[in-house]
C-alpha cells in the first residue's frame, strides 16, 4: 500500500524512529522549561550535561565496569549535583540581570564542558555498547525495531510523565510553581526558596543527564553531542511555551515524530523543519503552543 | 585631556600601526581576515550594544554574503568590487527578510526567530548546488579591482581591504554620532517612551537591522576575496554565537569594543597552539603544548569569566575606569 | 591611558604574529595536514605523522644538506582550515612540500592552493578520484588509492558475485559523491542497476533512518558510500535493525582500523579493494613490527603509503638536486618504483599506479594472531582499476 508513492511499511518505521528521536527531545525540553519555569534563565548548557552524562557512562563501562542499569540512576545523581555546583558558584550572581547574561554565562559553560572533554577524547565517537537485556529487534511485520529504542521510548514517557505529575500535582510542585509566581510572598511563608531554586537546577541537570544515559548505546558518544541537539531542543521549548511543561513534553514528542515524517519525503529538510515550525507559531502564538504570555 | 581626543589619538594610532603592519613582519592574510572580523563584530555592536536587539543568527549575514560574493566572482567572473557591492546588498537583503519577520516580536522571542532564520539559510546553503556544500565554494579568484589594479599579490590586496574596512567601520561611527542613532540608543534605553514621543520604532529598529546586516555581509565578501573561499562555517551557528563573544568581551555598546574583542578571540582561535608552544618551552611544563587543542576550553572559560566579573568588556571597563578617573580629578578641585 | 593601552595592545598583537616572519631555505620543512582528531583520526591522524617521521629518520634525516623537519596540523575536516594552514605555512614558513588531507574536500583545497604556490603535494588519504582527473595539477601526487580502483575493485566484484541491484548510503560531500558515482558506473556497465541513494551530512550521529530508507529500497546490495567513523557506524547500525538478513553490506572503503574497531564478528564475509595490507610478505611484516613497536597498532594502507611516499619524495629531491618542485616532479615521474608498499611508476596525472588487492574480511574462527583480519582473493593489476587515459579529463595526461 502506498501513500504519497511511499510504501507504508516505509512510513511507519520512521515515525517509530521519530518518535525514539522525539522521547529525548521531550526529556530535554522538560528540563529546559523547568529550569525556565522557575529560574528565568535559560539553559544554554542543558546540551553538555546530557553529554556529561552520556560520557560517564561510557567512562562508568571503560574504566570502572560499571553497568548501564547502575548508570540509570548515578549518572543524573553525579550530574545533578554538578548542577547544583554550577547553580551555586555561578547562576545566582546573574538572576537580577537581563535573559542575555543567563545564556551567555550558560554557553560559556557548555563550551568549558565540551572543550574539557574534547581534549581528552577528540571528536570522534566513543562506541557504547546495548546492554545484554535490551539486545536484539522484534519484527513488527513493517519493521524490525531493535529493542533497545522501544525502551528509550518506554522510559522517556514514563520519567516525563512522573516529573509533571510531580510539577502539577503534588504538594512540593505546588511550592515549585507559586514560587516561580511569587517568590517574595513564598519565601514569607517559610519556604527556602533558594534552597528550593538549587534543587530545581541539579533537577533539570539529572534529567539531562537521565536522557544522555540512554542515548550512549544510540548516538555515538562524542563531546559534541549535545551541540547538535540543544539548539532543536531550545525550539521545540519555544514552540510548546516557555513555562509550560506539559507543553515541552507533547512538543518534544510531536516534532520527533514531523521530523521522521519529513525524513520520508524530503529527508535533508528534517534538520530544518523544527526551524520552520518556530518562525510560523512565533509569528502567530508568539508565547508558544501551550504557553501563557507572560 | 578629554575623552573625545583621547579616542581620536587612539583611534589615529591604530591606523598607523595597521598601515605598517606588513612592513613589521606581520602576515598580510592573517590581519586582513582579523580585519573582517573586527568589521563584523562593529556590525554586530551597531544592533546589539546601540539598539539593544540580540541576534542570534547574525553569521546569516556573513556566511550568506560570502557566498553571493564568491559566486559573482567565481561564476559569474565580475570584477571584485561588484562582487562585494552584491554580497552586501545580499547582506542587506536577508537583513531586510529576516528583520521584518523578527522584528514583530520582542526580546528572547525576537532572538529565537533570527535564530531559526539563520539555520534555515543554513539548510539552504547545505542544499544549494552552488555553495559546494560540505566542500565549500573554492578557487575564488581575487581578480582585478575596477578592472585595473591586481588585487593577487598580498599585499596590494591589504591596503585594499584596509580602505574597505576604514570606511565601512567610519559609516557605523557617524550612525552612531547622528540624530538616527540618537533615535537608537533611546530606543534600546526605553522603547515605550520613544514610541510615546512620538517615534516609529519599528521602522528605526528595521533600518538598523538592515544597516547592521549589510556590513555583516560586506565583511563576509571581504572575507570570501581575501581568503578564496566561503563554506559552510561562515553560516553555522558557531559564528553567530563567536561575534556575540567577541562584542561581550571587548564591550558592548562601545565603538572600539568590538575591534578589541575580535581580535582577542581570533588570536586566541589561531595563535594559542603556538603560544602554548612557547609556554610549554620557557616552563618545561608538556601540557602546554596540548593547549592547542583547547581552544574551546579556554573560549568557554574566557565567555563565563566575562560574564560573571567584566560583563562591560575589556574596552567598557577601561572607558568606566577613565571616567572615573575624571571624575574623581576633577572633584578633588 | 586609554591610547596607551591600545597601542600596547596592538604592538603585542602584531609582535605575537611576527614570530617566524624570515624563511631561510636552509631546512627542508614537510608540512603534514589532516584530521587528528574526528572521524578520520584513525586512518591516518598522529599515526601518519609517525610514518612520515620514520622515512625521514630512515632516510638519514638530512637530504641536499639540510635537515628535515616535519609540521603538523589539524584540519578538523574542514577545507577553509586546510587551504588557510596550507597558504600560511608557504608564506610564513617556508614550507618545502605539502603532505595529508584525509578528506577530499581539504585535499582539492590544498591541492589548489599548492598549484597556486608551486608546492609538491602528496595526499594518501583522500580519494576523490578528481584530484587526478578533471582537477589534476602538475603538483598532486596521489599516492594510495582513489575512488575509481575502489569502484572497479569491489564493484566489479560483487556484481559479478550476483549483485545486480544496488542502494548507495553515501557521505554527503567530494569524497562521497565521487564513489557513488564511480561505482554507479562500473555497476551499470556490468548490467546491474541501482535503485536509489540516500545522503548523509559528514559524521553523522545517527543512522537508523537512513538504513531503514535503504531497507525499504528492496535492493540486494548496500553499498556504503563512505569511510572511517561514518562506515563504522552504518555497519553498527545494520546489525542493530538487521539490515544483513535483507541486503548485503558492500564496504566500498574499509580500513583495517574499522575492522579492528567493529571486530569480525561484524565484519566477516565483507568484500573491498584496498592498496596494501601488513600481511602480505616478509617487507610488510617488517615494517609494520617496526610501526606497531611505535603505535601498538598495525598501520593502515594510508599510514604505509605515508611513509612510502615520504622515502619516495626525499629519493626524488636527491635525484633531482633541487628542492624546486616543478624539477622534482619532473625527475620523480622518471623514477621507477619498488618498496614494500608496492612498484610502479607516477603517470603523468599524478596518479602512482601500482597493484591493488580484493580482499574479504576473515571469520572469527579463521582468525589465528592479533590484526589477522584479511584474506587474499584477488591480486588486480594497476593497469586495469586506474582510470585510463580514454576516461580522463586531466589535461597534462593526453
Amino acid at each position: 500500500m502506498e501513500i504519497f508513492g511511499v510504501s507504508l511499511p516505509g512510513l511507519l518505521s520512521q515515525l517509530l524512529l521519530g518518535l525514539v528521536n522525539g522521547s529525548f527531545y521531550a526529556i530535554l525540553s522538560l528540563g529546559l522549561a523547568v529550569i525556565f519555569g522557575l529560574l528565568n534563565v535559560i539553559n544554554f548548557a542543558h546540551g553538555a550535561l546530557f553529554m556529561t552524562g552520556a560520557l560517564l557512562t561510557w567512562m562508568a563501562m571503560n574504566y570502572f565496569g560499571i553497568n548501564y542499569w547502575l548508570m540509570l540512576v548515578l549518572a543524573p545523581l553525579v550530574v545533578g549535583l554538578f548542577g547544583v555546583l554550577i547553580e551555586r558558584l555561578l547562576l545566582r550572581w546573574i538572576y537580577k540581570l537581563d535573559h542575555l547574561y543567563g545564556l551567555l554565562l550558560t554557553l560559556g559553560l557548555t563550551l568549558l564542558i565540551e572543550g574539557v572533554f574534547r581534549s581528552i577524547y577528540g571528536v570522534s565517537g566513543l562506541g557504547y555498547d546495548t546492554p545484554e537485556l535490551l539486545e536484539g529487534a522484534t519484527n513488527l511485520g513493517f519493521m524490525i525495531m531493535p529493542n533497545y529504542r522501544a525502551w528509550v521510548v518506554v522510559a522517556s514517557v514514563v520519567v516525563c510523565i512522573g516529573t509533571w505529575y510531580v510539577i502539577e500535582k503534588t504538594k512540593l510542585g505546588a511550592y515549585l510553581r507559586a514560587g516561580t509566581e511569587n517568590p517574595r510572598l513564598v519565601e514569607a511563608f517559610g519556604i527556602n526558596v533558594p534552597v528550593m531554586v538549587t534543587l530545581t537546577y541539579a533537577f533539570g541537570a539529572a534529567l539531562a543527564a537521565f536522557a544522555g544515559v540512554l542515548a550512549a548505546p544510540v548516538y555515538q558518544v562524542t563531546p559534541l553531542m549535545g551541540q547538535n541537539l540543544i539548539i532543536v531542543v531550545f525550539a521545540v521549548v519555544v514552540i510548546g511555551g516557555m513555562g509550560s511543561i506539559m507543553g515541552s513534553i507533547l512538543t518534544g514528542l510531536g516534532l520527533g515524530v514531523i521530523e521522521g515524517f519529513t525524513k520520508v519525503f524530503y529527508p535533508e529538510a528534517s534538520s530544518t523543519v523544527v526551524f520552520v515550525i518556530m518562525v510560523i507559531v512565533l509569528l502567530i502564538r508568539p508565547a508558544g503552543l501551550f504557553g501563557k504570555e507572560k | 585631556m578629554n575623552s573625545k581626543n583621547t579616542a581620536t589619538i587612539g583611534y589615529g594610532l591604530l591606523l598607523l600601526a595597521l598601515i605598517a603592519a606588513p612592513f613589521l613582519g606581520a602576515y598580510p592574510v592573517f590581519v586582513m581576515k582579523l580585519m573582517c572580523f573586527a568589521l563584523f563584530a562593529s556590525a554586530f555592536n551597531l544592533l546589539l550594544g546601540y539598539t539593544g536587539l540580540l541576534s542570534f543568527g547574525h553569521a546569516a549575514f556573513l556566511g550568506g554574503a560570502a557566498y553571493v560574493a564568491g559566486h559573482a566572482i567565481k561564476v559569474w567572473g565580475l570584477t571584485p568590487e561588484v562582487g562585494l557591492l552584491l554580497g552586501t546588498a545580499g547582506g542587506a537583503l536577508l537583513g531586510l527578510l529576516f528583520g521584518w519577520l523578527a522584528i514583530r516580536r520582542q526580546g528572547i522571542y525576537f532572538s529565537m526567530i533570527t535564530l531559526a532564520l539563520a539555520q534555515m539559510l543554513f539548510f539552504a546553503c547545505l542544499q544549494a548546488p552552488f555553495t559546494g556544500g560540505e566542500d565549500g565554494l573554492q578557487g575564488v579568484p581575487r581578480g582585478k579591482l575596477f578592472g585595473v589594479v591586481d588585487l593577487k599579490s598580498d599585499l596590494v590586496m591589504y591596503y585594499v581591504a584596509l580602505v574597505i574596512v576604514v570606511a565601512a567601520f567610519l559609516l557605523i561611527v557617524r550612525t552612531i554620532h547622528s540624530p538616527f542613532g540618537q533615535v537608537l540608543k533611546g530606543i534600546k534605553e526605553n522603547e515605550p517612551r520613544a514610541i510615546s514621543l512620538g517615534y516609529d520604532t519599528h521602522r528605526f529598529k528595521l533600518l538598523a537591522f538592515v544597516l547592521s546586516a549589510a556590513i555583516a555581509g560586506l565583511a563576509g565578501a571581504l572575507k570570501t576575496l581575501v581568503l578564496g573561499f566561503a563554506t559552510l562555517s561562515d553560516v553555522h551557528w558557531t559564528a553567530s554565537g563567536q561575534v556575540i563573544l567577541m562584542t561581550l568581551v571587548g564591550g558592548l555598546g562601545t565603538l572600539s569594543g568590538p575591534l578589541i574583542g575580535s581580535a582577542v578571540v581570533v588570536l586566541l582561535e589561531n595563535k594559542i597552539g603556538e603560544f602554548g608552544n612557547l609556554l610549554a618551552a620557557l616552563t618545561s611544563v608538556e601540557w602546554f603544548k596540548t593547549l592547542g587543542e583547547s581552544v574551546t576550553m579556554v573560549t568557554g572559560l574566557i565567555f563565563v569569566i566575562c560574564v560573571l566579573a567584566f560583563r562591560r568588556g575589556i574596552m567598557g571597563e577601561i572607558i568606566a575606569w577613565l571616567a572615573q578617573r575624571r571624575a574623581g580629578n576633577s572633584a578633588k578641585h | 591611558m586609554k591610547k596607551q593601552l591600545k597601542v600596547l595592545a596592538l604592538m603585542l598583537g602584531v609582535a605575537g604574529l611576527a614570530t617566524s616572519a624570515a624563511h631561510a631555505q636552509d631546512k627542508v620543512k614537510i608540512g603534514f595536514i589532516t584530521d587528528m582528531s574526528s572521524l578520520y583520526a584513525d586512518v591516518e591522524g598522529k599515526n601518519g605523522a609517525v610514518a612520515i617521521q620514520m622515512a625521514i629518520d630512515d632516510f638519514g634525516g638530512k637530504v641536499l644538506g639540510m635537515p628535515i623537519e616535519l609540521m603538523s596540523a589539524d584540519h578538523q575536516n574542514k577545507a577553509d582550515i586546510a587551504a588557510s594552514k596550507a597558504r600560511e605555512w608557504i608564506d610564513t614558513q617556508g614550507l618545502t612540500m605539502v603532505f595529508g588531507g584525509t578528506n577530499s574536500g581539504t585535499a582539492l583545497a590544498i591541492a589548489k592552493v599548492a598549484a597556486e604556490k608551486k608546492r609538491v603535494y602528496i595526499n594518501n588519504g583522500a580519494a576523490s578520484s578528481a584530484l587526478t582527473n578533471d582537477q589534476c595539477t602538475p603538483y598532486t601526487v596521489h599516492y594510495a588509492y582513489d575512488t575509481v580502483a575502489l569502484a572497479k575493485g569491489t564493484g566489479s566484484a560483487i556484481v559479478d558475485g550476483g549483485g545486480k541491484s544496488w542502494y548507495f548510503l553515501t557521505a554527503d560531500y567530494a569524497f562521497g559523491h565521487a564513489l557513488e558515482a564511480d561505482t554507479t558506473a562500473v555497476v551499470k556497465a556490468k548490467g546491474g542497476n541501482v535503485v536509489g541513494a540516500v545522503r548523509h551530512p559528514l559524521n553523522a550521529s545517527d543512522f537508523s533512518s537512513f538504513l531503514l530508507q535503504a531497507q525499504n529500497s528492496k535492493a540486494q546490495i548496500l553499498g556504503l558510500a563512505n569511510a572511517g567513523g561514518d562506515t563504522i557506524n552504518s555497519i553498527k547500525a545494520a546489525k542493530e535493525f538487521g539490515i544483513g538478513k535483507s541486503m548485503k553490506l558492500a564496504g566500498l572503503l574499509i580500513f583495517i582500523s574499522d575492522v579492528h574497531s567493529l571486530g569480525l564478528r561484524n565484519t566477516e564475509g565483507l568484500q573491498f579493494t584496498t592498496s596494501w595490507y601488513w600481511d602480505l610478505n616478509d617487507e610488510t611484516r617488517k615494517f609494520s613490527a617496526r610501526f606497531f613497536e611505535k603505535t601498538k597498532r598495525m598501520p593502515t594502507e594510508i599510514q604505509a603509503a605515508d611513509y612510502s611516499a615520504t622515502m619516495n619524495y626525499l629519493k626524488a629531491v636527491e635525484a633531482a638536486k633541487s628542492v624546486d618542485a616543478d624539477k622534482v616532479m619532473t625527475t620523480w615521474r622518471g623514477m621507477k618504483m619498488n618498496d614494500f608498499f608496492g612498484s610502479g611508476q607516477l603517470r603523468a596525472d599524478g596518479r602512482y599506479v601500482h597493484d591493488m588487492y580484493l580482499m574479504e574480511v576473515k571469520k572469527p574462527a579463521e582468525s589465528t594472531k592479533p590484526w589477522d583480519y584479511y584474506k587474499l582473493i584477488k591480486k588486480l593489476p594497476g593497469d586495469s582499476v586506474f582510470t585510463t587515459k580514454a576516461e580522463s579529463k586531466c589535461p597534462l595526461w593526453k
